[in-house]
């Protein structure tokens, strides 16, 4: 309806001309993916509040999960500026679509290669590349959110191995996932330090999940509360280079790298979605484009759309030469979902009363911005993280 | 199996066409490029039929200036194994483009050569054709059905109110149409992977060109219609309107 | 050298419709050059309608027969026309699909320029003119061609006239040739009887029509037409598999030029403007009054086409009578 078939970004400052042949390339097939499979079924799929699994073996043979790990894993190996346009590209389609690349990638393959032994990688990661496992990742408990660190799921250690209890709540891919990450206490419930990260099938007995239903967000994901009760796992089911509560926050800095990314999408769609209608919405004998209050609108979707793409880009750069620091993916999470909320608002209105239907694709992405703006740490936490940055001082 | 596919460079099909300062080509700033949507259908039969064969070779060749080997690797990211760039500017005659794909493709022992049924820029329809002719190897054009079995081709066409069967032995020709197969996309690996496909380039030049470009301009607008009516009411003024203003009826 | 040479088609010994057009165009490049038209025939046996050519502007037709041409024979084609070639300052065929197919292997054959999809053909000085649709109707481009140019003309382009020929017939007989591609048959479904190509009137339909068995309306309307009309659609319910890609009007698809148009259901992506924007008139029905299908119609229709389309096949029937 709104034209995707004919998508073809938004590029104001030939920003294309900073990235390489590669990375254009690397884009534009995921660009087409979403055109081709995604758009055509994505509004069904929200509306009936259900993630659109028969796309898993397409993202799957494209290459979209872990793209940024290395080839050995059977994975692309690209670079991280590409892996960026990846997550920009699949939240132009569709936040949920693009929250279980990002788990499935930064979430789940990611610790595993960072904090996995060998055996653990060569076993996981091609079959989690391949969507022959999918994965989640269990951080965030019903009391526990954006303090991670007061978590209360423990594992203690047995003579053979580790039992885990539990519960995890927020988990995009729960209910689906073939194995899970889940982050529980080794040590005293006081001690973040003891915080480490357990491979975990989800057939395992005692694993329970179970989708969270009533969303108004992300209808197109499942997200979920995993239960673990007496979940015995073998000694091999810790990630052995997992220490403490730094470790899931690192996976966290992944995946918030790539939501940096994805507000840019997101906004992008919108934006795209705003300037056609108001070229060929006629309302009172000529085009709404030709309002000045639609122009400011639309002037002001381009400006922070292409603020948006050179911050994403620079942070992708810093990001390849390892120094993306935590705080500096902060700012660019912050400010790209945010400023992707605004414009799916803004366009959502310039729409009118079409904008509110499924067919139109800006409320759909407002929907789901708002989960945006809330998960990976929170819009507030982010102001807070570069507050300590500036400040030197803690204030949460 | 060797085959060759012969690929071109064209405007974005939903690009709006602007006509350069000279008045007989495109202006191409702002342009986006991709690959021929026909030759899609090119690659895609040529890398299916090498899956299906377990072995051989595939080749992309394109003859055009310094920018095609973006489309080249789009061809290797797609699973095309090797590129060949002949290097120069195509003229406006298809034939004189033939001999420059001719030159490379006659010493090139290739069982299968695969074009595009047409470049979706200049609608030229013939440089397959016309490698066929030059190379005296069988040829069918904008080929729906393909089927390769030993040294034997079987294709299907289709042709005004109904489809033709046609068969040839190998070596052949062959420019292929819309609903042969679903090209698919380059996969992320694919694309890494073309970094490190060879890609050669030859230095080639047209000569002899017998056809040259006059003009190239905007058509001409529709002159503005009208709204006849809302709903089923206005069906008595349309029938009107056909009959004694349009006289189609 | 100054004569044209038109190749005319046939099916089953009945000339494919398009000869009378393309005979007119050939007409009007011979009269600016000076010379005469040849029409040229190849079929396995007799073929039915050669008299009425000399009428059509034909100074003569020359038939080539034998078995070899009871299907479309492309390699006899070339080898017989390259022998008389030299005889002539230009060689055309009609644009559809055989036409396109054999005017280049003619020209790799003789060593002379080609142009496709012609809608003008002229003389101008030593050079044959075409003027020609190229980015799919978004420009039209002009071109010089040296030599005996092969030029494949739309049917579309040119109105038959009466000339008042002589049309003698002669025969010719075929060169040898080397069978490199065998034609097995034609399979023409039935119930298809025209093609979006060569219809008069075209009836598209597009996304607006909801699920593809409503394609049926625009069948009946197409049926009330009585055999002139084929039913054509839009790119995007062509890629949603609901009616063949056959039928798929635009820039990937076919280009169309029939004297009505009409586009139901359509919102008039540029793809598609590109592939129907020189028909000769052009009507849309379309719910959204703002769709810019209607930009390009001649006549449009606000409403639900699910009303407005059986109204207007129950009007079509009258007016046909």
């Amino acid at each position: 309806m709104a034209g995707s078939a004919e998508y073809t970004g938004v590029d104001f400052y030939d920003i294309d001309s900073l990235l390489s042949e590669e990375e254009r390339a690397v884009r534009d097939t995921v660009r087409q993916w979403v055109s081709d499979a995604l758009i055509p079924v994505i509004g069904t799929a929200y509306d009936e509040g259900r993630f659109p699994k028969q796309l898993i073996p397409g993202m799957a043979e494209l290459g979209l999960f872990g793209a940024n790990l290395p080839e050995e894993y059977g994975c692309a190996g690209l670079n991280n500026v590409a892996y960026g346009l990846i997550m920009q590209e699949l939240e132009r389609g569709d936040s949920g679509i693009r929250s279980f690349a990002s788990v499935q990638g930064a979430l789940v393959m990611y610790p595993i290669f960072a904090f996995g032994s060998d055996e653990q990688k060569q076993h996981w990661l091609p079959k989690l590349a391949s969507g022959e496992e999918i994965g989640c990742f269990g951080l965030t408990e019903p009391d526990f959110g954006s303090n991670p660190a007061g978590m209360i799921t423990t594992a203690r250690e047995t003579s053979d191995g580790w039992v885990l209890n539990g519960t995890k709540m927020w988990i995009t891919n729960g209910s689906q996932a073939t194995v899970a990450i889940v982050w529980a206490k080794t040590g005293d419930i006081d001690d973040a330090k003891g915080i480490r990260g357990f491979i975990v099938p989800t057939n395992t007995p005692g694993f329970t999940g179970k989708d969270q239903k009533g969303k108004l967000s992300l209808r197109a994901s499942d997200t979920s509360e995993l239960h673990l009760q007496d979940v015995h796992l073998p000694k091999d089911a810790i990630l052995p280079k997992s220490a403490g509560i730094k470790s899931p926050l690192m996976c966290l800095t992944q995946a918030r790298y790539g939501i940096a990314w994805g507000g840019v999408g997101a906004a992008m769609a919108c934006y795209d979605e705003a300037r056609r209608y108001a070229m060929n919405r006629v309302m009172f004998g000529r085009p709404i484009a030709a309002t000045q209050l639609q122009q400011e609108r639309l002037a002001e979707m381009l400006t922070e759309i292409t603020k948006g793409q050179l911050l994403a880009l620079q942070l992708g750069r810093l990001k390849d030469q390892g120094k993306a620091t935590p705080s500096r993916v902060s700012l660019a999470k912050r400010n790209n979902v945010n400023m992707a909320c605004e414009i799916a608002r803004e366009a959502r209105r310039l729409l009118g009363a079409n904008g509110i239907l499924v067919e139109y694709h800006s409320m759909r992405h407002l929907a789901n911005l708002e989960s945006v703006y809330t998960y990976e740490g929170t819009h507030d936490m982010h102001s807070l993280i570069l507050g300590q940055e500036i400040t030197g001082i803690a204030a949460y | 199996m060797k085959i060759a596919v012969c690929i071109r460079r064209v405007p974005d099909t939903t690009a709006k066409i602007v006509i350069a300062a000279a008045g007989t080509a495109i202006d191409p700033a702002g342009v986006k490029f991709v690959p021929n949507p026909y030759d899609e259908f090119a690659l895609e039969a040529a890398i299916a039929l090498k899956e299906q064969a377990g072995d051989g070779e595939t080749v992309a060749v394109a003859f055009g200036p310094d920018s095609v080997q973006e489309t080249l690797r789009t061809a290797l990211a797609m699973g095309i194994d090797r590129a060949v760039h002949l290097q120069g500017e195509p003229s406006a005659d298809g034939l004189a483009n033939a001999r420059v794909l001719v030159s490379h493709l006659k010493d090139g022992g290739y069982d299968l050569v695969l074009f595009g049924k047409l470049a979706v820029d200049d609608y030229g329809q013939q440089t397959g054709a016309m490698v066929a002719e030059l190379l005296e190897r069988p040829c069918a054009t904008a080929i729906a059905e393909l089927e390769v079995q030993g040294g034997t081709v079987k294709v299907m066409r289709e042709i005004e109110g109904g489809t033709e069967g046609a068969t040839c032995a190998l070596p052949a020709v062959l420019t292929c149409d819309k609903g042969l197969n679903n090209p698919r996309l380059p996969s992320l690996k694919g694309i890494m992977a073309a970094k490190k496909k060879p890609l050669d380039v030859t230095p080639a030049s047209v000569e002899g060109a017998q056809a040259t470009v006059v003009s190239l301009a905007l058509p001409p607008e529709r002159p503005a219609g009208r709204i006849v009516g809302e709903g089923a009411a206005a069906v008595p003024a349309l029938l009107e309107a056909l009959t004694s203003e349009a006289k189609v009826l | 050298m100054a004569n044209v040479l038109a190749i005319l088609e046939q099916r089953d010994g009945a000339l494919r419709k398009g000869a009378p057009e393309l005979l007119a165009a050939a007409r009007q490049l011979a009269e600016a050059a000076g010379g005469a038209v040849d029409a040229i025939v190849f079929a396995a046996g007799e073929v039915a309608g050669l008299d009425g050519l000399g009428a059509a502007g034909a100074d003569r037709v020359r038939t080539v027969t034998g078995d070899a041409f009871a299907q479309y024979n492309p390699d006899g084609i070339v080898a017989t026309v390259a022998t008389i070639a030299g005889e002539y300052r230009a060689i055309v065929t009609s644009a559809t699909a055989t036409g396109k197919d054999l005017a280049p292997r003619i020209a790799a054959r003789i060593g002379a320029p080609c142009g496709m999809d012609v809608t003008q053909v002229e003389i101008a000085g030593d050079a044959v003119r075409v003027t020609r649709p190229v980015y799919a109707g978004k420009a039209i481009q002009v071109l010089d061609l040296a030599g005996t140019p092969v030029i494949a003309v739309r049917p579309s382009a040119y109105a038959a006239t009466s000339a008042g020929k002589a049309g003698a017939v002669e025969a010719l007989a075929p060169a040898s040739f080397t069978q490199r591609l065998t034609v097995t048959g034609v399979a023409e479904p039935e119930g298809e009887a025209v093609d979006v190509a060569e219809a008069r009137v075209v009836i598209s339909g597009g996304r607006g029509l909801g699920d593809p068995k409503h394609f049926a309306l625009l069948e009946e309307l197409a049926a009330a037409f009585g055999g002139e009309a084929a039913v054509g659609a839009s790119r995007a319910v062509v890629d949603a598999g609901w009616i063949g890609h056959g039928h798929q009007v635009g820039q990937t698809g076919k280009t169309v030029a029939p004297e009505l148009y009409f586009a139901v259901g359509i919102s008039g992506a540029i793809q598609h403007l590109a592939g129907m924007r020189t028909a000769k008139t052009i009507v849309a029905i379309n719910r959204d009054k703002d769709a810019p299908i209607f930009k390009v119609a001649d006549y449009g229709i606000v409403g639900d086409l699910f009303e407005v389309v059986p109204a207007l096949t129950e009007a079509v029937r009258k007016a046909k009578g």
